[in-house]
């Protein structure tokens, strides 16, 4: 299908003298785009004089569907859209939720909610890390970062019973509390993840190939970094020292130390480098929260009407089933205040936020996301020009394109 | 969520006298009128240090209970130096649902502007390239509108096939 000229290449007119440019379709089905998303490039012989990102491939309505799924319903829908790291989505719009809502969620819930949204970290810089050595030719690195997503998919699915697209937080709290069996797999994958680390960083940091071919290719600087919205780990490597669990500390993110990751050179190298310190932070934090995790109750109690109460309290306490009931049953459910609010955490790759309008029904009347994706990849053309054909795939894995968040 | 620091409220309630300020669970929200939206935008980056926009985006408040206006678009901004956020609301109606572009101010805009004027069919006023950005270019409607329904409308067996013979 043909795309219709963007307004700002009316400079390069039809049949001018610049005619001899190439034009080059990248994508959308393309192994090196990770995900369905499509590029337009002009091309100088090797040089990429212009791209025109054409998306839209994976829209689903995601926002449409979330203003007809009631709160609890929606979660299933937000694994889909960063399904790297589903928890991280999981994770913030809960909160976003629960902002709305008033209610904070118990101590322990709290530290299970940042031990999985820093597993998703780790498991998202993980395959953007893997997938940046997979295309500039190192298949082993990937492998190696590969393995350790297999771990955590496994903890996962001894939280929640699902690898992939897990939904395990609920409004005030969590599907289930971790068993000992979750606990003590953490704590293995944090006994083994340190050498695996080391591994990669003996790999691909000082490989002379991987860094001629990331070196000073798509550099970012600070001030074009703040202007074009840019958050998370593509930002820090530009020098702008902004990390949410540190600025805006949510859950319990302030009981721990840990240091947030920057770079000043902007461009795919320090990326990934950041991507690679982020980890080690993430595993410090996870360490913390495992050894300190506090026991209690996972989710809020019956006085605020949101979570489910466990089958002892419905089937002993008249409290406990009137609440059971009012939230099961399709026309009850709990209310919201008729209020907006916007909740953003620092996910893998930036900041996602959730901006609800509530309106009175336990569902949405907007349920906006932010996404740092589609931000990310509105910094595409800008980053490439000047760059080869070759560099494209470069600079597109280090963004860490998402076309499911990207499009939703 | 830092909220806005009090004196950046008074100093901005000085300039523009219509602003509607409020409070919801420590975030400031204020109210502009179109016409000076983008004023105050640019004086809460040039002055006041907003230097980020984190997000535009619109709710369409047709079915809304006590809602006056048809829409209500936005803006999330972000200071990276005060660690302050504040949200700018501005309020339009059919039949000309128009704001200014904020692409002079921040390049971010670029994209989420085309967004919110794919699906909510809101114009930006300068945009350098206003075109659809997630649905196809010959899409008619703006489908996060509340009068366009989750199913039935747009959807792929309404557009005719073509044939390999056609193309």
């Amino acid at each position: 299908m043909p795309l219709t000229r963007s307004t700002l290449r009316e400079g390069i007119p039809e049949g001018g003298p610049q005619e001899y440019l190439w034009t080059m379709n990248f994508g959308p089905q393309h192994p090196a785009t990770h995900t369905t998303l499509r590029l337009v490039l002009t091309l100088d012989g090797e040089r990429v004089v212009d791209a025109e990102p054409d998306i839209g491939y994976l829209h689903s309505g995601f926002e449409k569907i979330g203003e007809h799924l009631d709160f609890n319903q929606y979660v299933t829908v937000t694994d889909r859209m960063n399904y790297i790291s589903p928890m991280a989505n999981n994770v913030a719009w809960h909160l976003a939720v629960e902002k709305l809502l008033g209610i904070e969620v118990p101590p322990r819930c709290q530290y299970l909610r940042v031990i999985i949204a820093e597993l998703a970290r780790i498991s998202d810089h993980l395959l953007c890390n893997g997938a940046a050595g997979l295309d500039t030719g190192a298949f082993t690195f990937f492998i190696y970062a590969f393995n350790p997503r297999e771990q955590i998919y496994s903890i996962f699915e001894a939280l929640c019973g699902a690898r992939f697209t897990n939904s395990y937080t609920r409004v005030g709290g969590l599907m289930n509390d971790a068993s000992p069996k979750a606990i003590e797999m953490i704590r293995e994958f944090l006994r083994g993840m340190p050498k695996v680390l080391d591994d990669m960083e003996r790999l691909l940091t000082r490989n002379r190939i991987f860094v001629d071919r990331t070196k000073g290719i798509g550099v970012l600087t600070k001030e074009e970094a703040i202007n074009r919205s840019v958050t998370g780990p593509i930002a820090r490597a530009s020098g702008v020292t902004r990390d949410l669990r540190k600025d805006e500390p949510y859950l319990a993110y302030r009981d721990f130390d840990f240091k947030v990751c920057c770079a000043k050179a902007g461009d795919c190298y320090a990326r990934f480098l950041v991507r690679m310190a982020e980890m080690r932070e993430s595993l410090k934090i996870i360490e913390q929260a495992v050894e300190n995790l506090p026991s209690g109750p996972v989710n809020v109690g019956i006085g605020d009407r949101v979570a489910l109460p466990d089958k002892r309290q419905v089937f002993t306490t008249i409290e406990g089933l009137i609440s059971h009931f009012e939230l099961t049953m399709s026309n009850r459910g709990f209310e919201t205040p008729c209020e907006e609010v916007y909740a953003a955490t620092e996910s893998p790759n930036g900041e996602l936020g959730f901006y609800i309008v509530g309106d009175g029904t336990n569902t949405a009347y907007r349920a906006r996301c932010r996404p740092p994706s589609f931000i990310h990849f509105a910094l595409f053309p800008h980053l490439i020009r000047g760059h080869t054909l070759s560099d494209v795939v470069a600079v597109l894995s280090s963004l860490n394109i998402i076309a499911a968040e990207l499009d939703r | 969520m830092s909220a806005t620091d009090p004196a950046t409220i008074a100093a901005l309630k000085d300039a523009f006298p219509e602003l509607v300020v409020s409070e919801f669970r420590g975030q400031t929200r204020v109210v502009i009128p179109r016409t000076h939206l983008f004023s105050l935008l640019q004086k809460l980056k040039n002055e006041f240090g907003f230097d980020m926009l984190v997000d535009v985006t619109c709710v369409d408040y047709l079915q809304y209970r006590g809602a006056k206006d048809r829409f209500g678009l936005v803006y999330l901004l972000a200071s990276t130096r005060t660690n302050q956020r504040m949200t700018v609301r501005c309020f339009v109606n059919e039949p000309d649902p128009s704001v200014p572009s904020a692409v002079p101010l921040w390049e971010g805009a670029n994209w989420l502007e085309r967004e919110v004027w794919d699906l909510f069919g809101i114009r930006f006023e300068g945009h350098p390239d206003l075109r659809r950005i997630v649905l196809p270019e010959e899409f008619t409607a703006h489908p996060l509108r509340k009068d366009y329904p989750l199913q039935g409308l747009g959807e792929r067996h309404n557009f005719p096939v073509i044939t390999r013979a056609e193309q």
